[in-house]
């Protein structure tokens, strides 16, 4: 009974978040709102009985991945009113499409009369346990694959946002190290009442 | 007069946050940023909707194609900012219907 109260409150959440992350003229609201429904739906996975999966959710995604748009919405400079023009026209379109497509998976969810059953009480091993268990031995390589996946990410995203200028000045050790003291250094006899640089050295 | 959760009722959270997110990429054909979060409200969709169902039937399997899910939403969301980064340095604007410069 109390579940399904909070099925409710994290299920109504979770979609007027959704639709705040659309529809929100400040892309910072955007993410905020983003940032929100993760959190609902990791409240979702709680009742379903998968408490790994909602940690991760709320570590992976509000951790990094809405801080990385928040940065990125943040850093760059630009004009928003700008990317919003065609927002009017392209609605009725996007309101039909997704009407039919709302109404048909609901049709098909209600129907269907196998999803009626109550949820299976969870018995014996805890949810990460049983993910462990499973993750590092059937699905070893797949796993392994993942954090690959990451790996390329990661490289590829710092390939592409490093760039070179011009015009900088760089510490060059090599260069530094291979000075001799016979280039770098000038004794010059100052006379008293003169400059260094009049004294002709 | 609350009755029980039954598969469908996350069935039907999932399938809203997925239209939300088709119906985003829609309405935001010019801003790539919330194309991006809309991406990323269907993906989420898709693992309510993978871990509902392996939940209602005591199989882990969905849970961990969920967790590979979460990977590539990552990945995708870091190369994907990385490159709007790259594009704003190059032509001071993220407006979708000037990248075309690379059709054939």
């Amino acid at each position: 009974m109390i579940s399904s109260v909070f099925f409710y409150l994290f299920a109504l959440v979770t979609c007027l978040s959704g639709l705040m992350v659309i529809s929100s003229r400040n892309p910072v609201h955007s993410v905020l709102f983003l940032i929100l429904a993760f959190f609902n739906a990791a409240g979702l996975f709680i009742l379903l009985n998968a408490e790994f999966l909602a940690m991760l959710l709320v570590v992976v995604y509000v951790g990094a991945v809405a801080v990385l748009f928040l940065f990125v919405v943040m850093m760059l400079d630009i004009n928003f009113s700008e990317l919003r023009e065609g927002f009017q026209r392209y609605r009725p379109l996007g309101l039909v499409i997704g009407g039919i497509l709302i109404a048909e998976l609901i049709a098909t969810f209600f129907e269907y009369s196998d999803m009626s059953t109550s949820l299976p009480v969870q018995q014996g091993v805890h949810n990460t346990r049983a993910l462990g268990q499973v993750i590092y031995t059937d699905y070893i390589y797949l796993f392994q694959l993942a954090g690959l996946i990451l790996l390329v990410a990661m490289v590829g995203a710092i390939v592409l946002t490093l760039r070179r200028r011009s015009g900088v000045r760089r510490q060059v050790i090599s260069e530094q190290n291979s000075r001799t003291r016979q280039e770098t250094i000038r004794l010059a006899k100052v006379q008293s009442g003169k400059g260094a640089e009049e004294t002709g050295q | 007069m609350i009755g029980e959760i039954t598969l469908a009722h996350y069935l039907t959270v999932a399938g809203i946050l997925f239209v939300f997110g088709v119906f985003g990429i829609f309405i935001n054909r010019k801003n790539v940023i919330t194309i991006l979060m809309s991406i990323e409200l269907i993906l989420l969709s898709v693992s309510i909707n993978l871990v509902a169902f392996s939940a209602y039937s005591s199989d882990l399997t969905g849970q961990i194609f969920s967790l590979f899910i979460l990977t590539v939403a990552a990945a995708e969301a870091a190369i994907g900012l990385a490159i709007l980064v790259v594009y704003f340095r190059n032509r001071g604007s993220i407006a979708v219907e000037d990248i075309n410069v690379m059709k054939g």
